[in-house]
């Protein structure tokens, strides 16, 4: 009976099924966490209103409760907000100090540009407009607030405007730099003309400005009186709302569409409050094109690469030392790839295209500084060797019949590998590719010294003229993560928005790799050689 | 050893000499034979005896094996396949091949049969349709595929697969056809029907077959070669060899004592 226990293998049967199942359920937790804490945060909580014992009273989100160490029974963290009025968003309350607690319906909750959340009641709503208007506060809010909004909406394009100018004046102190640095005398005729271009452009600004600043002091006059649980009143401005809501009247399908909102200011607005609120559009942008360049460059090279190792060298010791060096690239830490990238491409590279470029712009660096196209290069040089060892893979797998039905037509050895060896790789290569870019956008070290800041001003890719600007430093979601996680001033306010960028970030491989499968069973389907 | 010289009148291939070198080892001892023109000849030999090396020799796809040399002359035509004036896409095109495993490329059956002309960069597309349909015709494989031209070729059985090589093979016109065992993947129907394509083929073509199967040899070929061990033993018409062998070791062979 034991001995046939033994020789059945049971044990082993019992031990691959637990690795597999322990190996499945780490997986599950990882995403199950960041699946529960990531989608949540939207949702508007409930405001809760509690009188103390000794009768002040607190009001705001409560977040979690646990036991309170080394005592009795529990505690409860409120998100109390109001941070310039306490210092402080959370507040841990021990459940015995509670005397009541309840969910006003008037209880408001203000979104604000600084700051943090704010939580307390509506008292009044004032500004140069609100004297005609009657109803109760609430909705001379909402009133009022569209029309803060639809000022602001023309600063903004006043700003545009501003930036605009900006950016034209600039230009004129480049050119006038690039004339003086090739050897034009301060009094040219070329350089007065460019000093009264620029001079007019600057009087044009000037005047925009002081413009906008008239339009910023009108809007502030638009405030709101709130008041705190405990009765402090604080004169806020309508401008530096962001949202105005009462969660606890809100109804099912008002919640969703709050949702929704805040859904869309994620993926499509700009980082507010060190990082820890509003959108995450520019790490989103900067992540995706990171690898997007990135396979522009790790896919043709290692392709070719693989191609000259598997069809062209001729086997022999250098051969296979080339594979054994590139098998072994893959296990470098890619710490020392974002090193080498930073001395080679940007202290090299770069350096050197700025003295020959753009040298009238030294000391300040061009390229000789982190921006997307090193980072982009850095990682592809981390990940080429994935792609090299999956094509050459998919170039071995090919049954030598094919190769010879097809020279044995009279193909050229170029002609075979392009009309039928190639595409009958590209499954396999594709397979390579998905892998080089999930690494890809899992990495964050290399990139911490090729260019990711935590706030980028503009993005890589926009209307400005040359549009694409590799140059430039960018945003990246990882790097989102470690920073509000680890580098946040707030953190226990920066919490929820690490969950949502972990969501979005294994989103976006997931995506991205998805798009890469489906193309890849395509050609599978295609190419792949029946059995028969 | 020169028994098995044979006079052939106005050879289509030519083999003078010919020995064969895998590194140092000598795969090929001075073969001497002559190929006639538009008759279909059968290698035959037991495994390792050099039939496949030796045909491999014909369109120099043994210049593909690192560390191969060869010695002495193979005239196609009156030509050297190995000098300057012959080159190897060209020899390639003039002398095609059928292999022992079907090959079609992952490809439509449409693009298979002109794949050779495709490379040659012939783009005219009515003579690319009258091609695939004459190639087809030619190995009897139209019936079955006119209504799916465009569908992809690794959807059929191996004989049609086969058959479909032999049609990729005679699209781009050669003037001689190597088949390396081009049935012993297949199951006796489909060896039937390739057979007779064999014949059918030989009022257009030279055919050069290297079979395992005696039957086979005797059923399509009309001149046999023996090989054995890198050495061509006997060389005659098929009837001869199967039914007067003058060399013992071919009559050992034939009869089954070994091999």
């Amino acid at each position: 009976m034991s001995r046939k226990f033994w020789r059945e293998g049971e044990p082993l049967v019992w031990g691959t099924a637990a690795a597999l199942t322990v190996t499945l359920l780490i997986a599950a937790t990882l995403v199950i966490v960041v699946l529960v804490n990531g989608l949540g945060v939207f949702w508007p909580a409930p405001v809760a209103s509690a009188t103390l014992a000794g009768g002040s009273r607190v009001m705001g989100e409560i977040v979690r409760s646990e036991p309170v160490p080394g005592g009795d029974g529990e505690r409860l963290q409120f998100k109390i907000g109001n941070r310039d009025l306490y210092g402080l968003d959370f507040r841990w309350i021990d459940a015995s100090a509670i005397a009541s607690l309840d969910r006003p319906r008037d209880a408001l909750v203000l979104e604000r540009q600084e700051h943090g959340n704010f939580y307390g009641t509506l008292l009044d709503v004032s500004g140069p407009t609100a004297a005609g208007l009657d109803g109760d506060p609430a909705s001379r809010l909402a009133t009022l607030r569209k029309i803060t909004e639809r000022r602001q909406a023309e600063i903004d394009e006043v700003g545009d405007e501003l930036s605009d100018l900006n950016a034209r004046i600039v230009g004129l102190t480049t050119k006038r730099r690039e004339l003086l640095h090739n050897g034009a005398l301060p009094d040219a005729p070329a350089l007065q003309e460019l000093q009264g271009q620029a001079a007019a452009l600057r009087a044009v600004y000037e005047e925009d400005l002081a413009r906008q600043e008239q339009m910023f002091a009108d809007l502030q006059e638009y405030t709101a009186t709130v008041a705190d649980a405990s009765g402090t009143e604080k004169v806020i401005p309508l401008a530096a709302i962001v949202r105005a809501y009462r969660p606890n009247a809100m109804t099912w399908v008002e919640k969703v569409l709050f949702y929704l909102s805040k859904l869309k200011e994620l993926l499509l607005g700009e980082p507010r409050e060190s990082n820890t609120e509003g959108g995450l559009f520019p790490a989103i942008f900067g992540t995706v094109m990171l690898i997007f360049l990135m396979t522009l460059v790790t896919f043709p090279l290692g392709v070719m690469a693989a191609v000259y190792l598997r069809e062209y060298a001729r086997e022999g010791m250098v051969v296979r030392l080339v594979r054994i060096a590139v098998n072994n690239l893959a296990g470098i830490p890619s710490i020392v790839y974002g090193i080498f990238g930073l001395a080679f491409f940007i202290y090299g590279i770069g350096a050197s295209i700025d003295q020959v470029f753009f040298s009238e712009r030294l000391p300040t660096p061009t390229f000789g500084t982190g921006g997307i196209l090193w980072a982009s290069l850095t990682l592809a040089l981390l990940t080429v060797p994935v792609v090299i060892v999956a094509t050459e893979e998919a170039l071995g797998a090919i049954p030598a019949g094919v190769r010879e039905g097809s020279l044995a037509l009279g193909a050229t050895k170029f002609q075979t590998l392009t009309r039928t060896l190639l595409p009958m790789a590209s499954p396999g290569i594709m397979t390579g590719l998905i892998l080089a870019m999930a690494r890809a956008a899992g990495e964050v070290a290399p990139l911490m010294i090729t260019g990711v800041v935590k706030l980028a001003p503009a993005l890589p890719l926009d209307g400005q003229f040359p549009f694409l600007h590799l140059d430039r430093k960018f945003m990246h979601l990882g790097f989102h993560i470690y920073d509000i996680a680890f580098q946040s001033p707030n953190a226990e306010a920066a919490r929820p928005m690490v969950f949502v960028t972990t969501l979005l970030l294994v989103l976006i491989v997931l995506g991205m790799s998805s798009v890469a499968i489906v193309l890849r069973n395509r050609m599978k389907k295609r190419y792949t050689y029946g059995t028969f | 050893m020169n028994n098995a010289t044979l006079a052939i009148k106005d050879p289509i291939v030519e083999v003078k000499d010919l020995r064969f070198y895998y590194g140092a080892s000598e795969a090929l001892h001075n073969v001497n034979i002559a190929f006639p023109r538009r008759q279909v000849t059968a290698l035959i030999g037991p495994s390792g005896c050099g039939k496949s090396t030796f045909l491999r020799c014909l369109n120099r796809m043994n210049d593909l094996v690192d560390g191969s040399r060869v010695v002495g002359s193979i005239r196609l035509n009156g030509t050297d396949i190995h000098s300057s004036a012959m080159d190897v896409i060209e020899l390639r095109r003039r002398v095609g091949m059928v292999f022992q495993k079907s090959n079609p490329f992952p490809k439509s059956i449409y693009e298979n049969v002109i794949y050779g002309l495709r490379i040659a960069g012939v783009k005219d597309r009515a003579f690319l349709d009258e091609t695939v349909e004459k190639s087809l015709k030619g190995a009897a494989l139209w019936d079955e595929v006119k209504d799916r031209l465009h569908d992809s070729a690794l959807g059929f059985s191996g004989g049609q697969m086969q058959r479909l090589c032999i049609a990729r093979a005679i699209a781009v016109n050669p003037e001689v056809i190597l088949m390396d065992e081009p049935c012993s993947a297949l199951d006796p129907k489909s060896t039937a029907r390739v057979e007779e394509l064999i014949g059918e083929l030989r009022k257009d073509f030279t055919i050069i077959i290297v079979t395992h199967n005696m039957q086979q040899a005797a059923r399509v070929s009309d001149y046999t070669a023996f090989l054995y061990e890198g050495l061509l033993i006997e060389y005659g018409l098929t009837d001869k060899i199967f039914m007067k062998p003058k060399n013992k070791q071919t009559e050992d062979y034939i009869t089954g004592r070994f091999g």
